[in-house]
């Protein structure tokens, strides 16, 4: 631990890093190099590791990102609560092992509580269960659109993907999520059963 | 037949069980064995096996405490390599040995060193196996004396915290903080001394899902496949630099491999 401490003020320059990750990756079926390549939002969080960049750079990020959220363009926020806890619940895509062919799946799981009679969720996200309380204001659904299409429109350099901003997930999926978490007949704010 | 077993188990303690449970019990059942005692015994036996174009075996092989010593050496990676003038973990080590010493086409070495599903386990991972029994008890200690080796821990430092990929991860999206789950899989905070250590320790492991050993290299690999990144080397130098990050914050750990995991 102290020298951990001690040695991690030598600093690696960027063309060092990407020399080293160009020659230590190859590309592996559907995930290619370029996805190494890191743009603005990733470069920003990267270099500020935990903490925030200063506030000034981190207020023109967050408003770039909010100006580029799409909403749906019938209007209609809510999809199927039964497809979304299907999305919720599927943990692949895009990983060189996943069919290209099949649908992502969101796996909000893995890092949410949501139905609550589904034990098996992660810890690295704030439990999600109940989260229909809320209600389904006009605000409360642009929000919950804008935190799931992309994350750092108000938390930047929040560990949650960006899912409609980098096409992890369709409109119609993240219409179905809405509806998981905000539908009252979902599961996920039903209580305990 | 041990993974019959398994399932066995496995299916028998679910209803009751949730999370770890079942494997917590298995370990219980298991005691101090582990299924991985098979694959050291065969690892020994490759390391004295002549081999190659050359048929000699590795026992000529210098893992950074003299040609031949085995004992300790698995808990001193990586280190700095003289001959080489690279710092390498112990996967590339081996190779490098089986290349200039027995003489054998690195390619063919490369093709296929870590098992597929289904697979009864390679010689690479073998010989590690057995080479971390060699250092069961032994204080984990990475080298840091050579400008070297203090360079691949702060590359190391900067890889772990890159994002990128379309899901924005990096090392540090799952292992930076304690306590916490995927699913219902406990992460390790590899940013933290006993978490690391821990960690460290435990890798080479057998892994009851799959009915085989897994090296370090290997679970960096499958990291990277779950970062949505592409295919990691073996011996490259990201693999090595984190490798090098992990084992300096785990520094004075105890190394317990192979471990025994889910």
């Amino acid at each position: 631990m102290v020298s951990a401490l001690t040695l991690s003020s030598a600093v690696v320059s960027s063309e060092r890093l990407d020399a080293v990750l160009m020659e230590s990756f190859v590309d592996n079926g559907q995930a290619t190099m370029e996805r190494l390549q890191q743009d603005p939002v990733q470069q920003a969080c990267h270099q500020s590791r935990t903490e925030p960049p200063d506030a000034a750079v981190a207020a023109t990020l967050r408003q770039q990102r909010l100006d580029a959220v799409v909403f749906p363009a019938d209007g209609n926020f809510l999809g199927d609560w039964q497809r979304g806890a299907a999305v919720a619940d599927n943990g692949r895509g895009l990983q060189s092992s996943d069919d290209p062919a099949q649908p992502n799946g969101g796996n909000c799981y893995a890092c949410h509580q949501l139905a609550p009679d589904e034990v098996a969720y992660g810890t690295l996200g704030p439990s999600l269960t109940g989260y229909g309380a809320r209600g389904q204001s006009e605000p409360m659904l642009r929000y919950t659109w804008t935190k799931l299409w992309d994350t750092h429109a108000y938390n930047l350099c929040s560990h949650m993907p960006r899912f409609g901003a980098q096409g992890i997930l369709t409109q119609q999926q993240l219409k179905d999520i809405m509806a998981f978490l905000l539908d009252p007949a979902s599961p996920v704010n039903q209580g305990l059963r | 037949m041990t993974r019959t077993w398994v399932w066995l188990i496995a299916m028998l303690a679910m209803p009751a069980l949730s999370g770890d449970g079942i494997f917590d019990e298995y370990r219980d059942l298991m005691g101090d064995d582990n299924p991985a005692i098979f694959v050291i015994d065969e690892g020994e036996a490759l390391w004295f096996e002549p081999q190659g174009p050359l048929a000699v075996s590795l026992e000529g092989c210098d893992l950074g405490l003299g040609a031949g010593v085995t004992e300790g050496a698995y808990a001193l990676f990586p280190r700095y390599f003289e001959d080489t003038n690279t710092v390498m973990d112990v996967e590339s080590r081996l190779l490098h040995c089986m290349e200039t010493l027995q003489g054998r086409d690195r390619e063919a070495l490369l093709k296929k060193p870590y098992s597929l599903r289904g697979d009864l386990g390679t010689e690479l991972e073998a010989l590690v196996t057995w080479l971390a029994a060699e250092s069961e008890g032994a204080i984990i200690a990475p080298q840091q004396a050579h400008s070297s080796e203090r360079a691949m821990y702060s590359l190391g430092e900067e890889i772990f915290f890159y994002r990128a990929g379309p899901h924005d991860f990096s090392c540090a999206t799952c292992h930076e903080q304690s306590n916490m789950r995927i699913r219902l899989q406990t992460l390790p905070n590899l940013t933290d001394h006993d978490d690391a250590a821990a960690t460290l320790g435990s890798w080479p492991a057998y892994r009851i899902s799959e009915g085989l050993v897994r090296t370090m290299g290997w679970r960096l690999q499958d990291c990277f496949r779950q970062q949505r990144w592409p295919g990691l080397k073996l011996g490259s130098e990201v693999s090595i630099a984190l490798q090098t990050y992990m084992a300096v914050n785990a520094a004075g750990g105890v190394m317990a491999a192979p471990g025994l995991k889910r």
